[in-house]
């Protein structure tokens, strides 16, 4: 449960940095008045969704963080297999870092009110983000010609639950550029389309460590990384 | 005191807080079903719960039966008393109380007592509902299928609960899987509602230690609930996989009816520790609403500001922060490692300050209150009762070595049924009889609420009570007909008996407050826009019950705390907090 307890940590730093600076020594009985005299303490003005799209990730990788803890110590029984990876797993992993790319190139360009720009970006982020998935699908194909089963050992399992959980992540998160995009292609003020372009490029970004993460635990490369902190732990 | 200097630009009017852009339904079916006002979603999840709570209710009243009269109801078998013990507990759990504390007690007040028009995103909040109530549909829907509703276990440990020994191993475990998972999709919608509006929507002048406890308890709930409920969906996602796809994530390699399975290697205890990291913020979740909603009971009908308020926030939150880190002592029988056990034992008997602390403030918030006994009062009163004494014997089974004998046995029933099963219960319903007014206009009948509490109250004692000494005994829990044992004297089936006739009585109890929740809604007396007189912001609403968009043409603005009861020099023996000061006397008067 290391890694869980990991990102817990993370969430109760930040929450608690965010909590020692809304006053909470604060007596309240006494402090009668209006809020001018107490300055930043009112409500958070960011747009909600974007407060949302944080809390929101912070749950996405709650539930991650959580198929990670499990992978760690499902790993250690004796029957574990290492699956080989699919070299197709690169090209897709170049794929999603590209429409990342995209995505904060479409970002890059609302701010600088080029809407050609925004366009181009998002189509092509959403273009790359299905041939990430399409390629996903493809390895998955190669896996079972291959013999390699969803339930012929947990190595395997575990590949096929994981990178399904991120690709239904990344399947939402279509649906969202979809509509951010029809709102450009309908001609919509820069102004709003500036925060659907901003929160779409933050998921992306999200989803692309995510898929890092992940990568890493199926190639074994965090393996050394996962033995440390087992070893810490017991 | 403080001495803050007296600013008459303070009183000013504020400058003009932005106004959202309010949904306004066109036709009855998107005004009344499909709304996507918080009110009435909080209207629908709390009458769902309940409609789903009353079955469990029933689910309880046959496993008494069979357990207070063994043997003369032919028609519970054992395999029917597990599948009982399971839904009654899954439901009461998670589709019952977490339920209505978050999505009913959240919807309705939060918008209301931050002062904002509405959740922030109305449209998802209206979503959480429908899929909530799917998830209701499939739980109930696995009593009608072939081979009935699992009977696992409310912890629906693996392997059994995936194993042909197990009642309801065909549809039931499957179902039960696909409704949490569901349900966890619900809450979450719902869940980033709640959140988001009380960091984002809320009014002019309510700081964070100017807001109510009640919305503190829901608000600290709710982000424990985000982050702990992602552990039962992965539990569930991987426990599905195991029962048809034939993973082995949860299952060792098992022998069946002499036939080898096809499972091997997997970790039982894997699941348990995920389930757990569940479970046991889970207690939490459900405590805290319950926690945040006594302190604003008890200091509203004691007329008295409630004592320690930045204790109480901050125990919310350290109570919050430490349940993520004590889940392993649900697993002391499980085989772990001793050091393991004295860890978590430790961190169990660490949460226990806060929540002593809440318990103590609690108590001193009533010393010297101008008490008025009113059903609120009363039920607030019984939950803190109940709480100790369900929170004392939690003192015993967070020890190893105490709880290592006591597993398992009925002792761990009662305790868990007095700290959150009556408790919370008893604020759910202190918190409807306050609260209906506000909800429909029309106060509650007094008497069939007195009637109601006191049966509730002592009857609820009297069957849980004495369940702690038919566990010490060693009588052991889920067992469908305890037999006769030589150290089960007959006195405990004479005790079992009467533990029945109780639970019938409490239960008939529970049906005349159904009565008066319907009768009061026509013939009950007319509240008035704030007939307890409290100073919170639901009670300042220019309708009641309130509007769509709940506040009128403008916001409203706060000047003070939520808990100005009884402050010197004052002219009434509340001030609400959306009242300017009146004079600079006023300032910083309370205590």
């Amino acid at each position: 449960m290391s890694a869980i307890i990991l990102f817990m940590a993370v969430i109760a730093v930040i929450a608690g940095w965010w909590l020692s600076q809304q006053r909470l020594t604060a007596k309240p009985w006494l402090e009668e008045g209006s809020i001018d005299d107490f300055p930043g303490t009112g409500a958070i003005t960011l747009p909600a969704a974007k407060i949302g799209l944080g809390v929101f990730l912070a749950v996405a990788g709650s539930l991650f963080a959580l198929f990670i803890s499990a992978y760690s110590m499902r790993m250690n029984m004796v029957d574990w297999r290492t699956m080989p990876v699919p070299s197709l797993l690169w090209f897709n992993t170049g794929v999603l870092v590209l429409s990342s790319v995209a995505l904060q190139w479409a970002q890059m360009a609302a701010h600088r009110n080029n809407m050609d720009g925004v366009i181009v970006g998002l189509c092509a982020g959403g273009a790359s983000a299905v041939t990430f998935l399409i390629g996903q699908l493809l390895a998955w194909q190669q896996l079972r010609a291959a013999g390699y089963f969803v339930a012929s050992n947990p190595a395997n399992s575990f590949f096929y639950m994981m990178t399904a959980a991120h690709g239904l992540h990344l399947m939402g998160g279509l649906v969202a550029l979809g509509r951010a995009t029809a709102r450009v292609w309908r001609g919509a003020e820069m102004a709003q389309v500036r925060l659907s372009v901003e929160l779409c490029t933050i998921y992306w970004h999200f989803l692309l460590l995510v898929w890092l993460v992940l990568l890493g635990l199926l190639t074994g490369w965090t393996d050394d990384f996962v033995d440390i902190c087992r070893r810490l732990l017991t | 005191m403080v001495d803050v200097p007296y600013d008459a630009r303070a009183d000013a009017p504020p400058a003009e807080v932005p106004e959202v852009e309010l949904y306004h339904p066109r036709s009855w079916w998107t005004q009344y079903v499909f709304s996507q006002d918080a009110k009435v979603i909080a209207i629908q999840y709390s009458l769902t719960a309940s409609a789903i709570g009353l079955v469990a209710l029933v689910l309880s009243w046959l496993m008494r039966l069979q357990l207070g009269f063994p043997g003369t109801f032919s028609f519970i078998d054992a395999s029917q008393y597990l599948q009982f013990i399971t839904m009654h507990g899954m439901i009461m759990v998670i589709y019952l109380l977490t339920a209505l504390f978050l999505g009913g007690f959240g919807n309705y007040l939060i918008p209301l007592m931050v002062g904002a028009r509405d959740m922030v995103f109305p449209y998802v909040n209206m979503l959480s509902y429908w899929i909530y109530l799917l998830a209701v549909l499939v739980l109930a829907s696995t009593f009608f299928v072939p081979g009935g509703p699992t009977g696992a276990g409310w912890t629906l440990y693996p392997p059994q609960a995936v194993l042909s020994g197990t009642p309801g191993q065909d549809w039931g475990i499957v179902l039960m899987l696909v409704s949490l998972i569901l349900f966890i999709i619900g809450f979450t919608m719902g869940g980033l509602n709640y959140v988001v509006t009380v960091l984002q929507a809320r009014t002019r002048g309510m700081t964070l230690m100017r807001m109510p406890l009640t919305v503190w308890g829901i608000f600290t709930a709710t982000v424990m609930a985000l982050l702990a409920f992602p552990a039962l969906f992965v539990a569930s996602v991987m426990m599905l996989f195991d029962r048809l796809l034939g993973t082995s994530f949860f299952m060792p390699a098992l022998v069946e009816m002499g036939q080898q399975m096809k499972y091997g290697g997997g970790s039982p205890i894997l699941f348990q520790h995920l389930f757990w990291f569940f479970g046991h913020p889970e207690v939490y979740i459900v405590a805290l609403p319950a926690f945040g909603i006594v302190s604003d009971l008890i200091s509203t009908h004691a007329r008295k500001n409630i004592f320690g308020y930045r204790m109480m926030v901050w125990a919310i939150v350290g109570i919050g922060a430490l349940s993520f880190v004590v889940w392993a002592h649900h697993m002391y029988v499980s085989g772990m490692h001793p050091k393991f056990g004295f860890f978590f034992a430790t961190t169990t008997l660490i949460i226990a300050i806060p929540t002593a602390i809440k318990v103590y403030n609690w108590v001193l918030t009533l010393w010297r209150g101008d008490i008025h006994l009113t059903v609120p009062m009363l039920f607030a009163l019984g939950f803190i009762i109940t709480f100790v004494n369900g929170g004392l014997t939690g003192l015993f089974l967070g020890n190893v070595v105490v709880d290592v004998p006591l597993s398992d046995t009925m002792f761990v029933v009662a305790h868990f049924h007095m700290v959150m099963g009556v408790a919370p219960i008893m604020v759910v319903l202190g918190a409807i009889y306050h609260w209906y007014p506000k909800v429909t206009g029309r106060m509650l009948d007094d008497w069939m609420g007195k009637f109601h509490f006191w049966v509730t109250f002592l009857g609820a004692y009297l069957i849980f009570f004495p369940m702690h000494y038919i566990g010490l005994l060693g009588v052991p829990r889920r067992y469908h007909d305890i037999g006769e044992a030589a150290f089960i004297p007959s006195s405990t089936h004479t005790l079992n008996a009467f533990i029945t006739v109780m639970a019938l009585i409490v239960g008939f109890a529970q049906m005349v407050f159904l009565f008066n929740l319907v009768w009061s809604l026509f013939k009950g007396r007319p509240s008035g826009g704030n007939p307890w007189r409290a100073t919170t912001l639901e009670w300042q609403t220019p309708e009641t019950p309130p509007g769509h968009g709940n506040w009128g043409k403008e916001l409203p603005v706060v000047y003070r705390w939520a808990y100005d009861y009884s402050v010197p020099g004052a002219a009434q023996d509340f001030i609400p907090q959306n009242q300017p000061r009146a004079t600079p006397a006023v300032q910083g008067a309370a205590p």
